[in-house]
């Protein structure tokens, strides 16, 4: 009887999963996709997403771990030499901009190529910078949950010689410590404007124009 | 209808004639700079600005150094969805007088397949090759992991 109970819950899960999957299919790529920038999708509220992953440290992590606190949250792959650590060395500018302020943020880094980052590849990596910064890995099903929570999109793209790299979604979300989205900081944005965005999440500032 | 058909004649000309292209000794390359790497798994990366103080066009159609076995270079694009794109850069035009700026965010040279670590403080040699033959070796000095610019 447990069993039976364990595989029907089992079962129920999967049909979550291939739900949320399917919804957040609709929604991304497919008929409904929206067409423009402002319409593509905002993250979801951090309490309304679901998604278990794993810490640089080996915690179990997921979008609980970030209520309570201001959080501050981007994608990226630690393969490239280019978009991820200019970000990370943004984050860890502004963190050390902010000071004492931002002690309470979180800053976390989603792979979206848990292919090359495993665990000890993002342990390495987030070393380099603010010590704040966390990196976050997981399996391809958990990465994927975790980018429709956010409405973030991701593809592999083959290169020469058998490499290849990552498009994907590179705005850094900020959310309050309730997990309702405060603000983007686009890719690159001037630290003139990321910082007070950043000092409104710390505060528990409501959705603003972006 | 004249001034149309000699308009159509100048855009053809401009389009089928290929630009005589000035040397490649006169670009001036400033502000190269690297950032260390992490071993040698992940590919390096290299910025600078390349100035073509000549009065024709400059193409730069490829890259030399012991470092990396595939420097090449590409361009990092951000859509209207926000999302991130690497596309891979044959050659690279600097119009005469002009600037073109490789920098975080933008154009870049990826040094793919890393001969060795790229350390801070150290330097390496990274040659330009234009399109009349010409190369321009510059020496590179590699910066910490997170640097943002050639100051930091």
């Amino acid at each position: 009887m447990r069993r039976r109970a364990l595989l029907s819950y089992c079962a129920l899960g999967l049909g979550a999963v291939a739900a949320t999957l399917s919804v957040g299919w609709w929604q991304v790529d497919g008929p409904g996709a929206p067409e423009t920038a402002t319409a593509a999708g905002r993250p979801l509220p951090l309490t309304a997403m679901d998604f278990a992953l794993t810490d640089h440290e080996g915690q179990p992590v997921g979008p609980e771990t970030l209520i309570g606190q201001p959080s501050l949250v981007f994608f990226g792959f630690t393969w490239c030499p280019q978009v991820c650590p200019t970000t990370l060395a943004d984050i860890s500018h502004w963190l050390d901009g902010l000071d004492s302020e931002a002690e309470t943020l979180a800053t976390v880094l989603i792979t979206v190529d848990p292919e090359r980052d495993t665990v000890d590849a993002m342990a390495e990596y987030v070393s380099y910078f603010h010590p704040q910064n966390r990196g976050w890995t997981g399996s391809a099903a958990e990465i994927a949950r975790a980018a429709e929570g956010f409405r973030v999109r991701y593809e592999r793209v083959p290169l020469k010689g058998g490499d290849y790299t990552m498009n994907h979604t590179a705005g850094v979300f900020l959310f309050d410590a309730a997990g309702v989205l405060v603000s983007i900081i686009d890719y690159h944005e001037p630290r003139e404007f990321a910082l007070p965005k950043i000092r409104r999440a710390l505060t528990g500032g409501a959705l603003g124009t972006g | 209808m004249r001034p149309f058909a000699t308009a159509v004649l100048a855009l053809a000309l401009l389009t089928t004639a290929p630009p005589l292209l000035a040397g490649g000794d006169n670009v001036v390359i400033e502000d190269a700079w690297s950032r260390a790497s992490i071993g040698t798994g992940r590919p390096g990366v290299a910025y600078m600005t390349l100035r073509n103080a000549g009065t024709e066009p400059v193409v730069v159609t490829g890259l030399r150094t012991d470092l990396a076995m595939m420097p090449m270079m590409h361009a990092t694009t951000t859509d209207v969805q926000g999302v991130t794109r690497m596309a891979h850069m044959e050659e690279v035009e600097i119009a005469a007088g002009e600037t073109v700026a490789l920098e975080p965010g933008g154009l870049h040279v990826m040094l793919m397949d890393l001969q060795r670590p790229m350390v801070e403080g150290e330097s390496y040699t990274l040659s330009l090759v234009f399109a009349d033959g010409a190369e321009a070796s510059i020496e590179v000095p590699i910066l910490g992991f997170a640097a943002r610019g050639p100051a930091d």
